[in-house]
């Protein structure tokens, strides 16, 4: 009916966004605009481009999965400590020097992060994960990645590992290569294809638990799940671009006052609104530097950081009883 | 036809259920009354598998309705009763829209549920059950906070359905509505069943229960619509 035409729309209008910043991204360089060599193309522009997408995509994906899932509006891979177990786990792998030897070890790392504080997180918020118990876990959770991530910079080897490690905890995708695609791709898009099949769960949790168990959507499959494909999700895109956050968070709340609250009418388009949203990002870091008097790039993680900030303290006004 | 026949049931390791033997068979209303705290809601969801340990029945055949149901989101009426079909996994238009018909909310189709008033909701919660279409339905205080006419409108509905043969177990309060609409009246007090009488003959005994004088009201009162 109506919302599905608006559903339709948008999801039609966020693709035709989304190829347009594409096309962008591929000609935009740090000369200005136009057709480069192939080699800046396939090496530089095309990875970075598709890195990008498919990380905001997966970010947006799992944003609207948690939310719907447990029930709040304030769930956000970064914010229930799920982000930050992966940077820790990334670090990790940094730190041991194990990636330098190894390279699908930060991955594997990141993946390994958020695979444990995921289910730290289910495990600490019990029998009925939602409210404010889940945000506290999350919390929790978050605290103690960013304590040992500070505990392992201090004891960090020797000052070029701190710097390399604090570029990429900054959150960016600069000089990222097609093995860098090659690496996040996969848990990404295994994550993705998982989260996109929770919709029935999700609509059925939406009236509470019992109700979800009785249409036989039982609560514990479909957040077990939800858990399994952020940590897939959220753990390859944050070894590959360091920690990214707020998209997740945003990106469902940008679209419900469109495509109506229904978690399962959300996911598709959150997907194609997560991917635009961190390639516009990304785009943006890489104009900056020809717009504005900077050095360098500013990091794609303090950008999100800095749109999401105040979008969160509205998000909060608004919810708040 | 829907029973459960257990020497105890226990909810985190507090007992909560003792020697039960119940059944609800077709096209009779069962109603469940008792004091606060005597296990009625506790039998509903042991009957619609949802204490531990429990057979899980096929939700396409046991539709459960939990007590004062909210939605977490502010869906609307029409995607609230389309949840029915859920178990079914498919989104028949007909059996939604007899649903939102049958429950008189048609016209509220795209409003959404947290804009709209409570009874208005809870009809909304109720369209999502009878759209499951199943034979076995389990209510829990469908009625708790409507209004005289809203109560008696959806008690109707519910021996329509009845009629129609369904199975229908419904915790209730109000004994005015267990005799006006009921078959049967199953009486609990402290996990047990301690009476299972015809509807009727309902009020003596849960008087006993709750330990309350009982007698003829001399005062006027407010009759079902099918005593016009």
């Amino acid at each position: 009916m109506k919302k599905q035409r608006a559903t339709r729309a948008m999801i039609k209008g966020l693709a035709a966004l989304l190829l347009a910043l594409v096309v962008a991204g591929l000609l935009l360089g740090a000369g200005g605009f136009g057709w480069p060599a192939r080699e800046i193309l396939v090496e530089l522009r095309l990875p970075r481009t598709l890195l990008a997408g498919l990380i905001g995509a997966g970010l947006g994906l799992s944003g609207a999965v948690l939310q719907g899932g447990l029930r709040n509006p304030l769930a956000d891979p970064g914010l229930l400590g799920i982000g930050g177990g992966a940077a820790l786990g990334g670090m990790l792998a940094f730190y041991w020097g194990v990636s330098a030897a190894f390279a699908p070890a930060l991955p594997i790392g990141g993946l390994l992060g958020a695979g444990l504080a995921c289910f730290a997180l289910f495990t600490l918020a019990g029998r009925a994960p939602s409210g404010p118990a889940l945000i506290l876990a999350g919390v929790a959770i978050s605290a103690l990645a960013a304590a040992l991530l500070t505990l392992a910079l201090t004891l960090a080897p020797n000052p070029f590992a701190l710097a390399e490690i604090t570029f990429w905890l900054m959150g960016g995708l600069q000089d990222r290569s097609l093995s860098h695609l090659a690496l996040a791709a996969p848990p990404i898009l295994l994550g993705g294809a998982i989260l996109l099949r929770l919709g029935p769960g999700l609509d059925a949790l939406s009236l509470g638990e019992d109700v979800a168990q009785s249409l036989g959507q039982p609560v514990g499959h479909t957040l077990r799940w939800a858990a399994v494909g952020t940590a897939l999700v959220v753990g390859g895109g944050t070894a590959v671009a360091g920690s990214v956050g707020f998209v997740g968070l945003v990106v469902p709340h940008l679209l419900r006052p469109w495509l109506g609250e229904r978690p399962s009418g959300l996911l598709l388009a959150s997907v194609l609104a997560g991917a635009t949203l961190l390639l516009g990002a990304d785009l943006l870091t890489r104009a900056a530097p020809m717009l504005l008097p900077l050095s360098q790039e500013p990091p794609l993680g303090v950008l999100t950081a800095l749109l999401g900030a105040p979008f969160l303290i509205r998000i909060a006004r608004t919810v708040a009883p | 036809m829907i029973g459960l026949n257990a020497r105890q049931i226990a909810l985190g390791g507090v007992p909560v259920l003792h020697d039960i033997a119940f059944e609800a068979r077709a096209g009779e209303m069962v109603a469940l009354c008792g004091p606060n705290g005597a296990g009625k809601t506790s039998l509903l969801r042991a009957l619609a598998g949802l204490l531990p340990g429990l057979a899980v029945p096929d939700p396409r055949q046991v539709a459960y309705l939990p007590q004062g149901a909210r939605s977490a989101w502010g869906l609307t009426v029409g995607e609230v009763a389309a949840l029915g079909r859920l178990p079914h996994g498919d989104t028949n238009p007909d059996a939604i829209a007899r649903a939102l018909q049958l429950c008189g909310i048609a016209d509220l189709r795209d409003a959404r549920i947290d804009r709209i008033s409570g009874g208005q909701a809870r009809r909304a919660m109720l369209a999502r059950v009878v759209a499951t279409e199943a034979r076995i339905l389990l209510l829990d205080e469908p009625t708790a906070d409507l209004d005289p006419d809203a109560a008696h409108a959806i008690m109707g509905l519910l021996a329509g359905l009845a009629r129609a043969g369904a199975a229908i177990v419904v915790v209730l309060h109000a004994l005015d509505l267990v005799r006006d609409y009921a078959d049967r009246a199953v009486l609990m007090e402290r996990g047990r069943i301690i009476a299972d009488v015809p509807a009727a003959e309902i009020v003596p005994l849960a008087a006993a229960a709750f330990g309350l004088p009982w007698g003829l009201d001399p005062h006027p009162r407010l009759l079902p619509p099918s005593a016009r």
